[in-house]
């Protein structure tokens, strides 16, 4: 009874559209005449004759190995500094996470473009020490790594996992490992990561299918373009394109549910090499 | 083999004194035990020893060495922590090797090592497991086999039994205090179970509210407890203590008065008359007249405990003070029967108003 709106929400508002593009998967569809059945037809183009689907699918690999790496790696940073038990600790929690509540949002994708300009701050900076900086969003050798850094800048919610988990690891592993001579280096590298590693492997995941996902800084910064030359067309911007730039909606449902079928084996694979390197205790 | 100095050795945090000036001397092969109840400072004074908690004043030497600003793994000591402190991800064998391996030992003597204290500890089959293979007396044994391997000349325990069901407690106890011997080295342990105490060390060091209450081997302080608290502490029944006023305390003994009988007790030193407590243990109390022992009065039985081999009878005298009396062997002790009290003077402990023992 108290489950209704939920289940009302989720059958029509999740399950059936989810279900619907499976099906407009299978047809031609442009929003104005009824769908045709046009049977593997889209999935067959995809695999074969449409360079922009393996363009698309380089530009959002780049990106996801890029960002998740730096962007755990960062917010592992912040969480390690932040647990060494500062002060006015919900203050700086709070600070750090900011970035992910706007990151996400039009206007710092706007604001980013500003930054990152011809004409941007980074460059005024650069100039101030007689760089002369290129316009980072327009220049496809750099558009992409706008994008990453961006991304990074959003660490919070993975360092506050982080931060959560370090709180988890026993203040006596460390100092039987002082006691044992261990420098710190030696500890984070004996200790802290690999007792990390469950919060690790949930971050990776998360953040993972998220980079996939990422969709609104590259339509902003690139218009919408997934320029300069397809710099930085990220898969869903591609799908995105080909739904409401051509009105393809059956192709766009068919590269819909290969992104599914793509972020899917990435996460049975994880799973599967996680008994390797993942380590829960007890 | 390490000698230990405590040098008026003090502990603050921020405003707060935790230990205020300690002195004591711990010598080369004892096995000494730290009790006193929670929050005395016992694991704080532990941790100053293993260099996990700075000194905030005096001077702490190891073989006349100061160790105030030496670190932890340069101090010679290795440490067995309550929770273990076992690392989950590591086998045993690598638990073990760890600090070896950290210290970049040769492989070959790293295996030697583990090897020879696995053996000791009778956990050879154990060591390719990771630790949430075993059960709480193995992680112990683990534990301990890492403080081993290192070959410190000082081991630290800090309550290491306390997560141990009764039965391994004891077997463990046994263990310790085994390997104690066959090692000779230095040990330092932590406990609040004064039978711990009493059981492993040659030397109790009683803290109570970072002061040390007093410092003996285990007989001495039962037989001649300090003070009050000391006297409360070691022993169990608890020993009873009974308000009475001092008469006249001339040196030779001292004559009191308890519920209207007046008792005399030998070996006291002088005092002026006033309210003191009267300490007896309930073992050394009986309900039969006796050769020596004196009447301290009538009790009303309240509950008895048969626990087989002796009989513990909780009584309150005509005062309406609580007396336990624990008598050996199995006594037919009726509840809410009225029983007399007897004593051996010879037994008995005076207090003065501080607290503080009056026995010469």
């Amino acid at each position: 009874m108290f489950l209704l709106p939920w289940l009302a929400g989720f059958f029509l508002l999740t399950l059936g559209p989810t279900l619907a593009s499976l099906v407009l998967s299978f047809t031609n569809f442009d929003l104005i005449q009824a769908p045709r059945w046009v049977g593997t037809a889209n999935y067959e183009r995809i695999a074969t004759a449409d360079a922009k689907f393996w363009r698309s699918m380089w530009v959002t690999f780049l990106y996801v190995i890029m960002s998740v790496p730096l962007k755990l790696a960062f917010a592992l940073g912040v969480a390690m500094m932040l647990n060494r038990g500062i002060q006015g600790l919900p203050l700086y929690r709070a600070l750090f996470y900011l970035p992910s509540l706007l990151g996400a949002s039009v206007a710092i994708a706007v604001l980013w473009r500003k930054l990152f300009a011809g004409d941007g701050l980074l460059n005024q900076f650069l100039a101030m020490f007689g760089f002369e900086g290129p316009s980072w969003v327009s220049n496809p050798d750099y558009a992409l790594y706008t994008l990453v850094v961006l991304s990074i800048w959003q660490f919070g919610s993975p360092m506050i996992i982080f931060l959560a988990g370090l709180r988890q690891i026993p203040q006596d592993m460390y100092e039987a490992a002082s006691l044992d001579g261990a420098s710190p280096l030696r500890q984070f590298v004996k200790i802290t990561l690999p007792l990390l590693t469950p919060v690790i492997f949930f971050n990776a995941i998360v953040q993972t299918i998220d980079a996939f996902k990422a969709f609104t800084p590259a339509f902003i910064i690139s218009e919408g373009t997934g320029g300069p030359v397809d710099s930085t067309l990220f898969y869903t911007l591609y799908l995105y394109q080909e739904a409401f730039g051509y009105l393809r909606m059956g192709y766009a449902s068919a590269l819909a549910w290969v992104l599914v079928v793509i972020v899917a084996v990435f996460t049975a694979f994880s799973f599967l090499t996680s008994r390797y390197w993942v380590h829960y205790d007890d | 083999m390490a000698r230990v100095d405590l040098e008026t050795v003090f502990k603050r945090y921020a405003e707060v004194e935790v230990i205020h000036g300690v002195d004591l001397t711990i010598d080369p092969g004892e096995f000494v035990v730290f009790v006193g109840p929670s929050g005395c400072g016992k694991s704080t004074l532990l941790r100053m020893i293993a260099g996990l908690e700075d000194i905030s004043g005096g001077t702490l030497r190891i073989d006349g060495e100061p160790m105030n600003d030496v670190p932890p793994a340069k101090r010679g000591i290795a440490m067995v922590f309550q929770s273990y402190a076992l690392y989950p991800h590591m086998s045993v064998y690598k638990n073990l090797a760890f600090g070896l391996e950290t210290a970049r030992m040769p492989k070959a003597e790293i295996e030697k090592r583990v090897r020879a204290a696995a053996r000791i500890l009778q956990i050879d089959p154990l060591l390719e497991l990771k630790p949430k293979a075993l059960s709480g007396g193995q992680r112990q044994r683990v534990a301990i086999g890492r403080a081993i391997v290192r070959e410190p000349r000082l081991f630290l325990f800090d309550e290491p039994l306390s997560n141990l069901d009764a039965e391994l407690r004891v077997q463990m106890r046994v263990e310790i205090a085994k390997l104690h011997k066959d090692l000779g080295v230095t040990m330092i342990y932590v406990t609040h179970d004064q039978v711990e105490a009493m059981t492993m060390a040659d030397k109790i060091v009683v803290l109570r509210s970072g002061v040390v209450e007093q410092v003996g081997r285990p007989l001495d302080l039962y037989n001649r407890p300090a003070n009050q608290f000391v006297a409360g502490f070691i022993g169990s029944p608890k020993m009873n203590f009974l308000n009475a006023s001092l008469r006249s305390a001339s040196g030779q003994g001292a004559s009191i008065a308890l519920n209207g009988r007046g008792l005399d007790l030998p070996g006291q030193r002088a005092a002026a008359p006033g309210p003191v407590v009267l300490g007896v243990r309930p073992e050394h109390l009986t309900v039969t007249p006796s050769p020596g022992a004196v009447a301290l009065g009538d009790a009303k039985v309240v509950i008895v405990e048969h626990l087989g081999g002796e009989t513990i009878v909780y009584a309150t005298l005509q005062d309406g003070q609580p007396v336990t009396v624990s008598l050996q062997g199995q006594r037919d002790v009726g509840g809410d029967s009225a029983i007399a009290v007897y004593a051996d003077p010879a037994t008995c402990h005076l207090f003065d108003a501080t607290g503080a023992s009056l026995r010469a």
